[in-house]
């Protein structure tokens, strides 16, 4: 009975560990973010909804839609 | 609004056409100066100039935020992607699929970027030729 209990824990905790890498993904997909990279090595990471972004995503969604209209 | 100029015509040169061949993230792509004129493009001359305005203000607004000189962006949307790489005095712009491998996609413009850089370079005069002009004869 022992085996088959730990197995169940395991399995449990592989599916929820799994589960979450899965929602992480997701909810990192639908974001809009801009990375900037500067002549030292730098990298600025800028995620939608930080004020200094904005301007730069809205640049970036203009070009977009003049490269699609 | 940034202002872009398109010349006479946005030729495709070859390394934009060998950039949209090779990779199937980017979709479309444009090559411009500092100015914001447009080199070569992969797009009707309007739609060209349009999209390398956008870069040029894109890539000057990232630029204002640190002392260190901006080299390459990229711009991730539900939709699609944006990404700007500058070398030297040119830039290239480009948009892209949704989630396109970032560094395959960088490593693409840089390459297209100095290959257009190459293709620009004035290529040296030929040697001249030995003359074949024949000496007047003295006689003449």
């Amino acid at each position: 009975m022992r085996p088959r209990r730990a197995f169940a824990v395991v399995a449990a905790a592989a599916g929820s560990a799994a589960g979450a890498v899965l929602l992480r993904r997701r909810a990192a997909r639908g974001k809009a973010r801009v990375e900037l990279y500067f002549a030292d090595g730098s990298l600025v990471r800028l995620a939608q909804g930080a004020a200094e972004s904005e301007r730069l995503l809205l640049h970036a969604r203009e070009l977009l839609a003049a490269a699609r209209s | 609004m940034g202002c872009a100029s398109v010349g006479s015509m946005a030729e495709t040169a070859q390394p934009l056409a060998d950039l949209t061949e090779i990779s199937t993230q980017v979709q479309a792509a444009v090559v411009l100066d500092r100015e914001g004129s447009v080199l070569a493009a992969t797009l009707d001359d309007e739609r060209a100039g349009r999209l390398a305005a956008s870069a040029l203000e894109l890539f000057r607004a990232g630029d204002e935020r640190s002392e260190q000189e901006l080299v390459q962006l990229d711009a991730t949307l539900p939709d699609g992607s944006v990404f700007v790489v500058r070398d030297g005095d040119r830039l290239i712009a480009a948009t892209t699929t949704p989630e396109p491998t970032v560094g395959l996609v960088f490593y693409d413009l840089k390459s297209a970027l100095r290959g257009f850089g190459e293709e620009q370079k004035p290529k040296r005069a030929p040697a001249k030729p030995a003359s074949t002009r024949k000496k007047k004869d003295a006689s003449a």
